[in-house]
C-alpha cells in the first residue's frame, strides 16, 4: 500500500507535521517494503485551497493512506472522493507512525477533525 | 476625482471622514457620490441617512460539473489558482466557498461539461442621501467570506467615471477588500489614531498605497492622546497631514448620537473643503513630477 505521512522536513527521524494541507513535506512510503521518498507539497503556500490541492497531489501520486495531525473539511471531503483512507496521530516520527499504521495502532477517521482555516464554510 | 477613505487599523474614524468630506463637498456645490465599501460591516448609511430605493443582488458564478459529461481530464483543475475545483480520478469536485467565479473551469472544459451556476453574495443597495449625495453601498451576506465580487460590483453599479466628486469608503486592513476599494482612486486619505497601534497599521496601508501608486496623505483623529510617533513617521515618509481632528468630547458625544462631524461642528465643513483643495494641489504637483 501506498501511504504518505505529512512532514516539516522530509525526514524520518524528527517530529511529523501536524498540518496537512500545508505541510512542507509529505512522506511516501511503500508499506510492505519500507521504500519512501520525501516529496514537497506543492500545496503548501497555496493562496487558498491548500487541503484539496493536497489531495489532488496524493491522489495523483496513487496515495491509497494518510497519516496528519487533523484534517480540514475541504481536505477530508476531497479525500473521501478520492478514496484515499485518512488516518490521525498526536505525535511521533514517521518511521514510528509507520510501525504503528502498520501495527493496527492509528486511528481511522470518518468525518473532519481540524478547523477550518481562511475560508469559512457555510 | 475619487478619493479613497482607508487606514490599516479599524474604528479610526474612516466612516466620520468620508461621510462629513463627503457632505462638505456637497455644501460647495459639487456632484457627489459617496460609495461605503465595507462591505463587511456598512454603516455610513447611518450617518448620511439615504433613501435606499435601488437593490442589485450580488452573485458568483460557481461552476456545476455534469458528472455523465466529464471524462475527468482534469483540465479544470490545473487551471483553477484557488483549487476550488480538484479532479479525483473519475471524480471531480467543486468548493464552492473557495470559488472566486473567475469562470476558468467552465471556459477550457473540453467536455462542456461545466454550468456556471449563480450564488448569492450579498446584495447593492443605493439611494440618495442627505445634501443631495449619490450613496450606495453593498453588504455581503452574513457567514460568507468572498468580500472583493461586492466591492468590484459596487464600484462598477455606480459608475465611477461618470459621476463627479466619488468619495470611496474603504473596509481597514491592507488585504483583498481594500486592494479592490482603493483601485481606481486618484488619492487615498488615511486616517489614523496618534498611537502605537495606530502607527503600526498606519505603516502597512502606507505600504500599500505606495504598491498602488497612488498618493496618500494622512488625518490624525482623536489627535492629543497617544504620543508623537505618527508624525515622525509621516515626517520621515514624507506623507502630508492633511488635518488633525482632536479628542474631544463634545465630538465623540456627536458621533454616538450618529450625527456628521460636520454637523457637530460647521467649521469642518469649511476645512474639508480646503482639504479637497490640497488634494487636487498634491495631485497636480504629483502630476507635474512625472
Amino acid at each position: 500500500m501506498k501511504l504518505a505521512i505529512s512532514s516539516h522536513d522530509g525526514k524520518l527521524d524528527t517530529q511529523f507535521s501536524s498540518r496537512f494541507g500545508r505541510c512542507n513535506y509529505f512522506i511516501f512510503f511503500d508499506t510492505e517494503t519500507r521504500s519512501n521518498e520525501a516529496k514537497p507539497n506543492p500545496a503548501a503556500d497555496a493562496r487558498g485551497g491548500a487541503g484539496p490541492q493536497a489531495v489532488q497531489f496524493l491522489n495523483n501520486n496513487g496515495i491509497e493512506a494518510t497519516i496528519t495531525g487533523r484534517y480540514g473539511p475541504n481536505a477530508f471531503s476531497a479525500l473521501e472522493a478520492a478514496g484515499i483512507q485518512a488516518y490521525e496521530a498526536d505525535e511521533g516520527t514517521p518511521d514510528e507512525l509507520l510501525d504503528r499504521f502498520l501495527a493496527g495502532d492509528l486511528k481511522r477517521v470518518d468525518s473532519a477533525t481540524g478547523p477550518e482555516l481562511h475560508h469559512k464554510k457555510r | 476625482m475619487i478619493i479613497a477613505i482607508s487606514s490599516g487599523k479599524g474604528g479610526t474614524g474612516k466612516t466620520t471622514v468620508a461621510t462629513s468630506l463627503a457632505m462638505a463637498l456637497s455644501e460647495s456645490g459639487r456632484l457627489v457620490s459617496c460609495l461605503d465599501c465595507d462591505v463587511e460591516g456598512p454603516n455610513a448609511h447611518i450617518f448620511l441617512r439615504p433613501v435606499l430605493d435601488q437593490r442589485k443582488p450580488v452573485n458568483l458564478l460557481i461552476p456545476e460539473v455534469d458528472a455523465d459529461l466529464c471524462t475527468g481530464c482534469g483540465r479544470c483543475a490545473e487551471v483553477c489558482q484557488f483549487h476550488a475545483i480538484v479532479v479525483l480520478g473519475t471524480k471531480t469536485l467543486v468548493f464552492p466557498e473557495l470559488c472566486h467565479g473567475c469562470g476558468s473551469c467552465a471556459l477550457v472544459c473540453p467536455e462542456n461539461a461545466i454550468t456556471e451556476i449563480p450564488k448569492s453574495l450579498g446584495v447593492l443597495e443605493k439611494g440618495p442621501a442627505i445634501g443631495g449625495i449619490n450613496f450606495a453601498h453593498g453588504v455581503l451576506n452574513v457567514g460568507q467570506p468572498m468580500a472583493v465580487p461586492v466591492i468590484t460590483q459596487l464600484k462598477s453599479w455606480q459608475n465611477l467615471s461618470a459621476t463627479g466628486t466619488v468619495i470611496l469608503d474603504s473596509p481597514p486592513g491592507a488585504s483583498c477588500p481594500v486592494v479592490e476599494s482603493l483601485r481606481g482612486a486618484d488619492f487615498v486619505i488615511l486616517v489614523t489614531e496618534p498611537t502605537p497601534f495606530g502607527l503600526h497599521d498606519l505603516r502597512l496601508a502606507v505600504q500599500l498605497t505606495r504598491e498602488l501608486n497612488i498618493p496618500a496623505g494622512v488625518i490624525v483623529n482623536r489627535d492629543g492622546i497617544g504620543d508623537t510617533s505618527v508624525d515622525g513617521f509621516c515626517r520621515e515618509a514624507g506623507l502630508p497631514i492633511l488635518m488633525r481632528i482632536p479628542f474631544a468630547r463634545r465630538i465623540g458625544e456627536g458621533i454616538a448620537q450618529g450625527k456628521l462631524l460636520v454637523e457637530i461642528d460647521p467649521v469642518y465643513i469649511n476645512r474639508f473643503q480646503l482639504l479637497y483643495d490640497q488634494i487636487e494641489r498634491l495631485i497636480n504637483g504629483k502630476g507635474d513630477e512625472k
